[in-house]
């Protein structure tokens, strides 16, 4: 997918004078919010739950390399062909090579962020692929030719009315207003589709070390159908979604749903442990899966290896005020909100995505609800630091942090300052006490809101005096 | 009891009124206030602004102006937090300062924390006629666990009534520098707070931290609310809500 984060600050200031977007957001934050308070309430351990998931993806990144051959090993002796791909094109070339060898001409695919990442959608249909999401959200943004805005829920910026007239559009139907109806539209088109598809795409959440699995968390049954009904399914996932057991996949499962939908349990959850077997009755004839690097083990031997923790539920933007008034293609790349503000400059350059790290008010309600205790808003400053030390900061910011900071450590200076800023300021409020505008500054606080004025005289001269 | 002040930066250019309600309220409990005229910022702005070196030069000011006191007492969660929290992991690879940036951040206390937990403070003197909701600013309540504490002190005021704040927890969009460099985001963010605040009819509006206060009182005046007070919670419990520090 291209990358637009550059562009943050204009998107995001152009979706909230969106109503339609707006209005979207709006009704999607409380839903998220309410539904994942209510569900962690029914684990009477949470911390405890979420001190050992962070322990287990811990363990884990720490030992990639032996559970990703474990891994490896499991899987190929069940039959499943495992592919390692450095680069987005790598991947991408792999599943078109698939795709010739076993004379593709449709794909159906289930969600995957991997695939945004990759562009793998538009790369097969350069190849004359014909690719069908059959994810409903993944399915309306494919017939709006956008982009996921959310990792769990993709057209959570999409109001029902906005898909009423797209539907209505794209089908050449009537109009429906009913989201009942909509949903069952959607599907009498794509039924079809599953039957005469040669190839299905999925992602993996995560790979399985003592099985060789991959596992799909889902909750339409698409997901299920890509795996079983196509002759060739093909996996996409990413070296750092291993687990090493079962078991430890049970433990992120009780978090993954509830943090993610609200749901004690998503409706589907599916292991695809090789290809079909003799004696199965369905199933597909071959199975891939595909795992891509592109930053992961940079990232790793990094200081924001945390970040590898994230087992993609998406409570972090459902609880972010950045988030939840901007929307998610305000960040301009796959993954949005506070995760994506670290991953995206993480695995496509600091320099390309500066706003990210920045836009962030460090209230932390992210690093409160994140299930595996990412400390999203310490890996912000450390970005931030970053973007300091390489001189990347813009040249009035680095300037009146010197000047503070000159003043700041010396306090006899600093005294004088703010002497003269007090009563300035004060003059500046008048009587009512409130700036409307700072003269020869064209201040971002002042354009929403008023300044209130300091009092007159600072807190050290009137306490000194009073001594 | 000897009782650091640190009186943070923005309370002593903006509104020292807060400063003068905390001293009250310490004296007023029996504690000697120390107030090391030397003090400036904690350096929260340059460590949020991904400048390490000046925020470990304000930390290491700091710490050497307040070394000789039983506590140090920040009207503040956010500044209180960056001392209690932050102070040591910026110095990971010096052990000698990391030791004394643990030992103030055992020390350290943000303002209600400290009369509630602390101290115990039982009543307070002066009324408040009129009703007040509670705003509970970020890095005070997820860095410091402040929440209880400033409703259990503002109970004991005779006459107050508390009215809870629907989103009570949520962030009002200040964020330091964020407010400035993403006026738009910030602004409609605090826009919404300024809905609840409303909603609640309340008379005040009551929190612990200076730079969300003057986030929301800015967009209240700006929306056209003149009447709505937005006071710190210290300035209520001293009974020192008219500012008159001039």
């Amino acid at each position: 997918m291209e990358l637009t984060s550059h562009k943050f600050k204009s998107v995001s200031s152009q979706k909230l004078r969106d109503p339609k977007v707006q209005k979207a957001l709006s009704q999607a934050k409380g839903k998220f919010v309410v539904s994942r308070a209510k569900a962690v309430k029914d684990l009477n351990n949470l911390e405890e739950i979420r001190q050992a998931a962070a322990d287990v993806r811990n363990h884990c990144l720490a030992n990639l390399d032996y559970y990703l051959e474990e891994w490896e090993k499991r899987a190929t002796d069940s039959g499943t062909v495992v592919h390692w791909a450095e680069s987005a094109e790598e991947l991408n070339s792999i599943v078109a090579n698939i795709a010739k060898e076993n004379e593709v001409k449709k794909i159906i695919k289930s969600k995957s962020m991997i695939g945004e990442e990759t562009g793998l959608n538009r790369f097969l249909e350069g190849h004359g692929i014909d690719v069908k999401e059959t994810d409903l959200g993944e399915y309306i943004i494919q017939q709006a030719g956008e982009h996921p805005s959310h990792i769990i829920a993709p057209a959570t910026h999409k109001s029902k009315d906005d898909i009423a007239d797209l539907f209505a559009e794209k089908h050449g139907r009537q109009r429906l207003d009913d989201i009942e109806k909509l949903t069952h539209e959607a599907r009498e088109i794509l039924r079809p589709h599953f039957l005469d598809a040669d190839m299905g795409i999925t992602g993996a959440n995560f790979m399985i070390a003592e099985t060789g699995s991959t596992v799909i968390v889902t909750n339409e049954g698409n997901g299920r159908m890509t795996t079983t009904m196509p002759r060739v399914h093909v996996a996409i996932s990413s070296i750092e979604k291993c687990l090493p057991t079962l078991d430890d996949f049970a433990l992120i499962m009780r978090l993954l749903p509830r943090s993610a939908t609200g749901q004690a349990i998503s409706n589907y959850v599916s292991m695809t442990t090789g290809a079909k077997k003799l004696g199965d009755h369905d199933g597909p004839e071959q199975f891939h899966v595909i795992i891509l690097d592109v930053g992961r083990s940079r990232v790793l031997g990094s200081e924001l290896r945390d970040a590898l923790r994230c087992i993609r539920c998406g409570a972090c933007m459902n609880h972010c005020p950045v988030y939840q008034n901007i929307g998610g293609h305000s960040y301009g790349w796959v993954y949005p909100g506070p995760i994506g503000s670290v991953l995206t400059p993480a695995y496509k350059g600091i320099e390309n995505a500066i706003d990210l790290p920045n836009a962030a008010t460090f209230c932390n309600q992210c690093g409160v609800v994140c299930p595996v205790k990412i400390p999203l808003p310490d890996l912000m400053r450390k970005l931030r630091e970053k973007q300091f030390e390489r001189n990347l900061k813009s040249v009035s910011e680095r300037w009146s942090l010197k000047i503070w900071a000159y003043c700041a450590t010396r306090p006899r200076l600093y005294a004088i300052v703010t002497r003269i800023l007090g009563r300035l300021g004060k003059i500046l409020g008048g009587q009512k006490g409130y700036i409307r505008k700072i003269p020869l500054l064209d201040s971002e606080w002042t354009s929403h809101r008023d300044l209130p004025a300091p009092r007159g005289r600072t807190f050290r001269d009137i306490y000194s005096h009073k001594k | 009891m000897r009782v650091g002040l640190f009186v943070t930066c923005l309370v002593d250019a903006i509104r020292p009124n807060i400063g003068l309600s905390t001293v009250k309220l310490l004296e007023e409990a029996g504690c000697e206030v120390v107030y090391p005229k030397s003090q400036t910022c904690c350096g929260q702005p340059a460590y949020n602004s991904g400048d390490r070196k000046s925020s470990q030069a304000l930390a290491k000011k700091l710490m050497t102006e307040f070394s000789d006191v039983d506590y140090i007492v920040i009207p503040s969660g956010s500044c209180a937090g960056m001392v209690k929290v932050h102070y040591e992991e910026l110095f990971d690879e010096s052990p000698d300062l990391k030791a004394k940036a643990q030992w103030l951040a055992a020390r350290t206390y943000e303002l209600t924390d400290f009369l509630e937990t602390v101290l115990g403070v039982e009543s307070f003197a002066t009324p408040f006629r009129g009703s007040i909701t509670y705003h509970d600013s970020c890095a005070g309540l997820r860095e410091l666990g402040v929440k209880k504490q400033p409703r259990s002190l503002l109970q004991k005021i005779p006459d107050l009534e508390i009215v809870e704040l629907p989103g009570a927890e949520e962030c009002c969009g200040f964020g330091g520098t964020f407010s400035v460099k993403y006026g738009d985001i910030s602004g409609r963010i605090v826009d919404l707070k300024c809905d609840d605040v409303e909603s609640t009819e309340a008379d005040a509006l009551v929190l612990g931290d200076l730079g969300c206060m003057m986030n929301i009182e800015g967009r209240l005046r700006r929306r056209g609310n003149k009447t709505t007070k937005v006071l710190h919670v210290s300035e209520v419990l001293a009974g020192m809500i008219s500012d008159d520090s001039e």
